[in-house]
This record gives C-alpha cells, structure tokens and sequence, in this order.
C-alpha cells in the first residue's frame, strides 16, 4: 500500500482500490468494536483472509445456507453483536430475503421499538461478465419497496470506506450493494478511521448548470464518460450520485433539477419501478413546475441479462445513449 | 433433574396463566374486541412451561405465532400482553404485533416469529452471540412440528450444531400444521430422529407432562450452557382449540376426529394432569386453590388494565421504523 499524502488542511490520504477500502473498513470496525462480527460464504479466501486470521472468533465462515446465516445475523444483531453478512453475489440476495423483510426490517416497528437490528448485509453486483441471469442481478430496487431498511450503493473507495463504517455504526438494518465495476477502481481515501459519511446524503461530483445527471451505483463510470464529452462540447452537467438509494436524499435532487430545469437519470438496473423510477415519480410531484422538458430515464430492459456477450452488451445504458438523452432534453 | 417443590408450584401457576389468559382472550375475541385472529396454544402449556421453567431469567427465547404461551411461561406480566391483543397502545408492543407476536423483551422473549421456520435461525444467532460476547445465557427455540420441513431447520441445526452453540430446539408437535397432518407431511415422522443427521441428542418427551419436559430441557441447558451444543426435544403434545379461534366455523369436513379432540380434552390436559400429581406429592387442595384464585384476578386485572387503556394517536403510525425518526420526503417527520 502506498504511503500517506496529507491534502492542504492536514488531512491524510492513501491511494486504494474501492475493494482495499472496503476491507479496510470491515478491519478498523472490528478492531474499534468488538460486537463486530462477519459472517459469511468463504470469507478465508475472498478477500477477507487477513480479516480471519486476525478475528478468527468473530469471523465465521459459513456452510451454504444464506437463508438461515443471514437469520443468525439477525438473532445476533437482536441480542448485542454488530454483525457484517456477507452474502457475495447480489442474486443471493434472493435466499436472504425472508429473514432480510420479514425480521430485520421489521422487528422493531412490529415490538414498539423493543427490538433493534443494528446490522449490515452486504453484496455485489456482479454483472456484464458472461455469468448469465442467475449470478448478474442487480436487485436493489426489489428492496427500495420495503419500509424499515437502508440501502446504499457507493461508488468511489473513499465513499465505500466511510459509508461501511457508518453502516456498521447506524443501529438499523443497512444493505450495501457494491458494484464490481469499481473494485479495482483506485484513488484517495482517508487514512483516519474515524472518516464516516452520512447515511441519507448525496453527492454532487460535478456541479453544473444545464442539466442534471443522476447516475445510479455502476451507471456512474459511462456517466463520467458521458460527461468529460459533453463539458468538451460546451454543456454543463450537474452529476449527482445520490450513494444513499433510501432514505433517498430528495433535496438535493429538487434543488438540482429547479437550477437545471432537465434531469437524466441512469442506472443499470431492470427500468421497471426501478430507482429511476421513483426519483421520476418524486420530481413528477414535488417539481413539476421546474422542468423544461420531460424527464429521460435509461436503465436496463425488461429482460434477463443472457450469457452470450453480443447479447449482455446491449443491456446496460452506455456513454453515447446518455450523450444523447442530455442533447434530448436540451433540444 | 426434578422441579424442586417451589417450581412445581410455579409450573402450576403458569401453565394456568397461560390458560386462563387464552380462555378469556377468547371471550374478548369472540365480542370482538380483539381484532384478526386469536391463536390459543391451550393444552400445549406442559411443553410450554416444563421448557420455559429450565431457564434462567437472563436466558432468551424465540417463539412462534401461537405466542401466547411463552412470555407467559417465562414469567411476564399479563397487563401488557392482553392490551396487546386487544390492539391498544400501553400494549407490549405498542398495538403493532398482535396475537402472532407477543414478544415481551423484559422476559428474555426476543421475537415470535409468525413466518413458519423463521424463527429458528434468530434463536440460533442469538446462541452464537451469547457465544461470541462470552456469555453463558442459553437460547431456547420453541418452532411447531410444520417448521420442521422448512428449509430453516435444517441448515439452522447444522451450524448450531457444527459450532456448539448455547441452543435448545424444542418442537411443540401438536400433530397438525394448520389442518396437514404429521403423517401426511412428515416422511419421517419422528422428529426427534431428524437429530442424528445433525449430531446432536434427539429427545422426545411427553409433552402433556410438565415435569417431563422440564426434565428433558433441564438437561439440554445444561449440555448447551456447557458448551457442548443444542438438542433437539420433540414434545408430543395437542392443540384443544382450531389452528385460531373460529377459523372453522361452519366446517363440514373436519381433518381431525371430533373423538380425538374430546380424547385429549379428557385425559390428556396438561393442568388437571398436573393437579392430581400434585395432590398426590402432598399439596393441598387449599394451596392449589390459593394460586387458582390469585391467577382468575391477575386475568381480571389485565382485562381491567386492557379496557381503560387508549388505542394509539394516528400520529404514532410511523414511530419505531427506525432507531431516529427520518423525514419522509423532505416534508413530515415520522
């Protein structure tokens, strides 16, 4: 690992890759609280090796039962522990999410507040690599339907660190939904471990005035693209990523889209009630006097993501189909 | 080990909590002042409370929807539990849970889970956190003979048992999943058998006897607080009433025997069962009535406590969704 670099206010950085920071987050909150725990599929071999020699009793390595591991997480978290489910591939998501909706995002409302599940449920979205529809969801918009949780997508390392560190800390129920696009995707992060981002707050990656860009968890790397050839032509985009898919950051949505008066809004998610779709439905409602045009919305079709490559290639929106929904609104 | 003289009394006392708290809950639900259904666990107070009288005060439980029986048997108090049911907001849980979910935290009761098997992997979790935070308290998990055939079961007994941890699986069969009888949905249809392909002491108890089961239990808490893992207790027992108060009214093919029903009402209920043992230990008929009488006025009290109790404010439809109120879109707070 690189060195630390201090920015002008003293502040020290380190150069990682998303994946790095993740981990090292899971390290520092297991080191700073020993309620942590991390339970999971082949935590020894993927990634978290040196997290298990380190914790060997608060990590535990778990058959194939994601339906019942996430449960014990849930009975672990009721009862004084912090535990970090792992359950890899968002598709497995699925097996979990009885225990996930039917006990941990309820069992406070449904005890008057005599219960809390302070945990996090952790997965990637690991899509657009041939592995067909069985290991390609990206599932969060089935979750954005249930009351009680908090869902994260993060989408730089520093973002990754500090929002898994609040998760950690946050006494509800949190999902966080990484995105394998950006595993490897390096840059700054804090070395300190107190670095913590709120739960609920966007981020504005670029500010701008003629459009607002929302892009969604993956979406946000052809997003960039899009935008670096869009400033070169004279436009000005206002990116946002909200990070926090629920509770959503609505103001700085509104706020957006009452200076721009357009939105463009990208994810590669199913389109159908999608969270583009909501933040649509939203802005529909509480800012329909602002906008100059309709809003576009560009997602992945209503179909299952295929195996052959040709095929899984047309999924997803790409740099150019945004170019092109910007000129779209700005006509 | 035998209930000593003092928790036999205490077994008694309990299991008639638990009856006379249903029988007049069923009176309450039947002029309709408790609202959706009513699920009475009496005639399984033996397996209730011989488990729940094994524990220890610090010791956890996780239920099911006939729930209940278990704060009951563990000791909580009745005022909360029937405002509850009858949907009010000094319930336990503030009139959100209802008859499916009586979970009473300040017992040790730290859910009812009313999705069938979904409670057996929290009981588990909260074992491997009593391990992990190195504490000695035991979880008992009470699930039907239903939950059996969830795929929860099984993966739950696995790590319970490949890890050791402080869990005691105890299996309330009454015979049927709702109206699906064992025979009909079990291949196998002891449940105590199904311990071996988990290593683990499969125990089957007569579930009508309290003592009984007290001293099964008694000795898988302490296997588990050991550190040596869960067992698995099957208690035979039988559900007097329908799967919930009134559900087959009216019924023209009834799935189980009128004659077995009256066969267990009449010789096989828990508590004259248990009476006559007592009496037989050398209780006297006066002391048996002295807790007869204190039980009728506590079921009284919480009646009394439940009526004059208000329902919730509509302002308090959203609170306790999360740990900090989190405004809704920006506009109101909940």
């Amino acid at each position: 690992m690189a060195a630390a670099v201090n920015d002008k206010s003293g502040n020290a950085y380190v150069r990682m890759s998303y994946l790095d920071a993740l981990q090292q987050a899971q390290m520092e909150e297991l080191e700073r609280d020993e309620r942590v725990i991390i339970i999971g599929e082949d935590l020894a071999v993927y990634g978290d090796g040196k997290v298990v020699s380190r914790y060997p009793t608060r990590t535990w390595s778990t058959p194939i039962s994601e339906t019942s591991f996430t449960g014990m997480g849930i009975g672990a978290a009721m009862t004084g522990l912090r535990p970090i489910v792992c359950l890899s591939i968002a598709s497995f998501m699925y097996l979990a999410s009885d225990p996930i909706i039917n006990q941990a995002a309820k069992l406070r409302y449904m005890t008057g507040g005599q219960i809390g599940v302070p945990i996090v449920f952790r997965c990637c979205m690991f899509y657009g690599v041939s592995n067909a529809a069985q290991h390609s969801d990206r599932p969060y918009p089935v979750f954005l339907n249930v009351p009680g949780l908090k869902i994260l997508c993060p989408t730089t390392p520093s973002d990754i660190k500090g929002l898994l560190k609040s998760a950690v800390r946050d006494d509800d129920p949190v999902m966080l939904f990484e995105d394998t696009k950006f595993w490897t995707v390096k840059d700054e992060v804090p070395t300190d471990p107190e670095y913590l981002l709120p739960i609920g707050k966007a981020a504005i990656r670029q500010a701008g005035s003629d459009v607002t860009l929302i892009a969604i968890a993956g979406a946000m790397r052809v997003a960039l693209e899009a935008v670096k050839v869009l400033t070169a032509e004279g436009i000005s985009v206002e990116l946002i990523d909200p990070r926090t898919l629920k509770p959503l950051d609505t103001e700085t949505v509104l706020t957006s889209v009452a200076k721009t008066g357009r939105l463009v809004i990208v994810e590669n998610a199913h389109r159908v009630c999608s969270l583009a779709a909501e933040i649509a439905a939203i802005v529909s409602e509480q800012g329909f006097e602002y906008l100059k045009r309709p809003i576009q919305r560009l997602a992945a079709p209503d179909v299952h993501v295929p195996f052959s490559p040709v095929l899984e290639s047309l999924m997803y929106p790409r740099a150019e189909a945004i170019i092109a929904s910007v000129k779209t609104v700005l006509r | 080990m035998s209930m000593t003289e003092t928790l036999q009394r205490e077994a008694y006392r309990r299991m008639l909590r638990i009856r006379r708290f249903e029988e007049e809950g069923t009176r309450q639900f039947m002029q309709g002042k408790i609202p959706g259904a009513f699920h009475a666990s009496i005639g399984q107070e033996g397996a209730i409370v011989g488990a729940c009288l094994a524990l220890r005060d610090e010791d956890m439980i996780v239920g099911t929807h006939r729930s209940h029986g278990h704060p009951i048997g563990k000791g909580a108090s009745l005022e909360a539990l029937m405002a509850e049911l009858m949907a009010k907001s000094t319930g336990i849980s503030k009139g959100r849970g209802g008859s499916m979910h009586l979970a009473d935290r300040s017992v040790g009761i730290i859910g009812q889970s009313a999705i069938v098997g979904g409670g057996i992997p929290l009981a588990t979790g909260a074992a491997l956190s009593a391990k992990v935070r190195g504490s000695d308290q035991v979880c008992l998990c009470f699930f039907g003979d239903g939950a059996v055939n969830q795929g929860t079961f099984h993966e739950s007994l696995n790590m319970g048992s490949l890890w050791k941890l402080p869990v005691v699986y105890l299996c309330e069969n009454n015979g049927y999943a709702i109206t699906t009888s064992l025979v009909e949905s079990h291949a196998q249809p002891s449940i105590a058998k199904r311990a071996d392909a988990y290593a683990v002491p499969g125990v089957t108890v007569d579930g009508q006897d309290v003592s009984a089961v007290y001293d099964a239990a008694h000795t898988a808490v302490v296997r588990a607080r050991r550190g040596e893992g869960p067992t698995l207790i099957e208690a035979k027992t039988y559900r007097f009433d329908e799967h919930n108060v009134n559900l087959n009214a009216g019924m023209t093919d009834p799935y189980r025997p009128v004659e077995e029903v009256e066969y267990h009402k009449r010789h096989r209920d828990p508590i004259p069962l248990f009476r006559r043992a007592l009496l037989e230990l050398g209780l006297s008929e006066s002391e048996l009535t002295v807790i007869e009488r204190e039980v009728d006025e506590a079921v009284a009290e919480a009646v009394r406590f439940a009526d004059e109790s208000p329902f919730p404010e509509p302002s308090e439809l959203c609170e306790n969704l999360y740990s900090r109120p989190i405004p809704a879109r920006g506009k109101q707070a909940v």
